[in-house]
């Protein structure tokens, strides 16, 4: 195991990198309000963050992460087109493995710019890409727009897809999701009973709570609309499942992608993004034939990621977490810029994990 | 030293326990006095009774303070993570049966099940500007349950006791909490959803996995396990 000091002077070598790129250096607090995360990530984060409190501030969490942080200080004040370098711990609590480590030193680089996403996203990648070049690392990208546009693209009601689009993150919930909308699945019994009577249902029993009667016959309403719907198409539902499963190296992948694009032409301008993330990669001297591609990557542990994302992987350690990871996040500076918002992209290596194969190799 | 079993210090509990031990031939009793919590073990040798409240009988067996321990499966999945690298079941009891449920206000005609609660807290939470509150003391458990049913836009607050009551108080919208009968829920206009429950238990002999043990007390234990599974 690589000792702190070495970990923290890799780091700050890392970060001098970051810095000739134009990197300008922030150092967010420890601390943060916990309630930002709360909104942002909901209840699970309360199982993967330290929560501590006191009585003026109240409930507090060890940074879990620097994006957000990063994303509000610029929101606030931040000059454009931007560029940041941090270095850092993050606290990540840990209940199930106890060879997961609980605190580590994360180096990151962030881009707030909005003439050219696909050069950004380009850019972060190829500095990343760069700093573990001699590790033998596979990398995998992926891009969540393009199932998000597919997602919206869908003949089908605004309501289904917004509830698609909430779930993009959860495969699982998004997969009964479909399964209902498509009409794969039976409704279950309390929804036949439900949807066999008619006229307002709140009227005999006790109303207590502050969600109201109002609210309540609202959704029923709501759900017998829903229940008159015609099913997502069998076509839509075959396309779908095929770009879910794509996963080839970048050229190949455009290729299958295009044809999917056939019966979801709500993709293509998706599509037309990642060709041109391929050429700003290709510029940068990325090997764009080598690089995979998977359009599902990134759905399960990335949850603010909507767009490109990109993962650095130990080959023989899959035991290992990656050793750099980021992507795009356009609708998180939405989110916290209380009204202002900017396309960013960012990724973070880990230094002791890149220390600690380094040791191996030699 | 000897062997040191911890059981629930009063109430139904408490006599429940002591009668389920006499039954085997191993006899529990509190000292004279009923404020002092102490007690004696009759029928195995070198065993001794240590008395303490249900709810920290799982920490105690966790840190190996405790052999034996009597308490709820709902306290030990919620406070032990991992709790089968802790602790062994030797023994379920047959009583104190209760499962953790989720309840919703009758009212909401509209929910029957955890996909129900998903979209109805993604509906709220447009709505008041806040996320959907669940009162429940079962935070671990009932987190797992909904991030395993991809129910996302609610929030926990923590109720100690009289949870049921927190819905009409307006201090949550719904409620996860241990009951038996669902007597208590119905009594506050209350319903339980239909894909639960969180988790069935009951109350239960545990073995800590994490002390290590003399041979007198390694004999104790193994004349006891023996008496309570009507092996000798």
């Amino acid at each position: 195991m690589p000792n702190r000091s070495d970990i923290q002077a890799r780091a700050a070598r890392l970060r001098v990198s970051f810095e000739a790129a134009g990197g300008l250096v922030v150092d967010p607090p420890l601390l943060q309000p916990a309630g930002t995360l709360l909104d942002l990530y909901g209840e699970d984060i309360r199982a993967r963050a330290y929560v501590t409190t006191d009585a003026l501030r109240g409930e507090q969490m060890l940074r879990p992460d620097f994006t957000v942080p990063v994303v509000q200080m610029h929101m606030r004040d931040g000059a454009e087109p931007a560029r940041y370098t941090y270095s850092g711990e993050v606290f990540r609590r840990q209940e199930l493995d106890p060879d997961r480590m609980n605190e580590y030193v994360q180096v990151g680089y962030e881009i707030f710019d909005r003439d050219n996403p696909a050069s950004a996203d380009a850019e972060v990648f190829a500095m990343i890409a760069l700093q573990v070049r001699g590790l033998n690392l596979r990398a995998a990208t992926g891009d969540i727009g393009i199932l998000m546009a597919a997602v919206q693209g869908l003949n089908t009601t605004d309501r289904r897809k917004a509830a698609l689009m909430r779930h993009i993150w959860r495969p699982r919930r998004f997969r009964a999701l479909l399964d209902r909308f498509s009409g794969r699945v039976e409704l279950p019994e309390s929804r036949k009973k439900l949807l066999s009577t008619e006229g307002p249902l709140t009227g005999t029993s006790v109303e207590i709570g502050k969600r109201s009667r109002a609210e309540i016959d609202a959704r029923v309403e709501a759900l017998r609309e829903d229940a008159t719907v015609a099913p997502i198409s069998e076509n839509e539902m075959l396309a779908l499942e095929a770009l879910m499963a794509v996963r080839e190296t970048v050229p190949y992948a455009l290729e299958q992608l295009r044809d999917i694009a056939v019966d979801l032409p709500a993709i293509t301008p998706a599509l037309d993004r990642l060709e041109a993330r391929a050429a700003a990669l290709a510029a940068r001297g990325v090997s764009v034939e080598n690089l995979d591609f998977e359009v599902s990557f990134g759905r399960t542990s990335m949850e603010y990621y909507d767009g490109f994302v990109f993962g650095f992987y130990a080959e023989a350690r899959p035991d290992l977490p990656p050793i750099a990871s980021g992507g795009r996040y356009d609708a998180l500076t939405r989110q916290l810029g209380q009204g202002a918002e900017i396309p960013a992209v960012g990724g973070v290596l880990r230094p002791d994990l890149i220390l600690m194969l380094e040791e191996a190799q030699s | 030293m000897s062997l040191k079993l911890g059981v629930p210090s009063k109430g139904r509990l408490m006599e429940k326990t002591f009668k389920w031990f006499e039954k085997r031939g191993v006899t529990l009793s509190r000292s004279a006095s009923d404020r002092e919590y102490a007690g004696r073990v009759d029928g195995v040798d070198g065993v001794d009774l240590v008395l303490l409240s249900a709810g920290e009988i799982p920490r105690e067996l966790a840190a190996g303070r405790i052999h034996l321990g009597v308490t709820g499966t709902d306290l030990v999945h919620e406070k032990l993570p991992r709790w089968e690298q802790q602790v062994e079941q030797v023994e379920p009891m047959g009583f104190g049966q209760a499962d953790l449920i989720l309840a919703v206000p009758q009212s909401w005609v509209d929910v029957d099940t955890v996909d129900d609660l998903d979209a109805v807290a993604s509906a709220f939470r447009a709505r008041h500007g806040h996320r959907l509150r669940i009162a429940t003391k079962y935070h671990r458990l009932v987190r797992e349950f909904l991030t395993d049913g991809g129910v996302a836009d609610y929030q926990l607050v923590d109720s100690q006791g009289a949870t049921e009551g927190t819905v009409k108080n307006e201090t949550a919208e719904m409620v996860a909490d241990i009951t038996s009968t669902g007597e208590t829920l119905r009594a506050n206009h209350l319903k339980i959803l239909s894909d639960g429950p969180v988790l069935k238990s009951q109350a239960t002999l545990w073995r800590s996995r994490s002390v290590v043990m003399t041979d007198k007390e390694k004999a104790a234990l193994k004349q006891m396990l023996a008496l309570l599974r009507g092996e000798s």
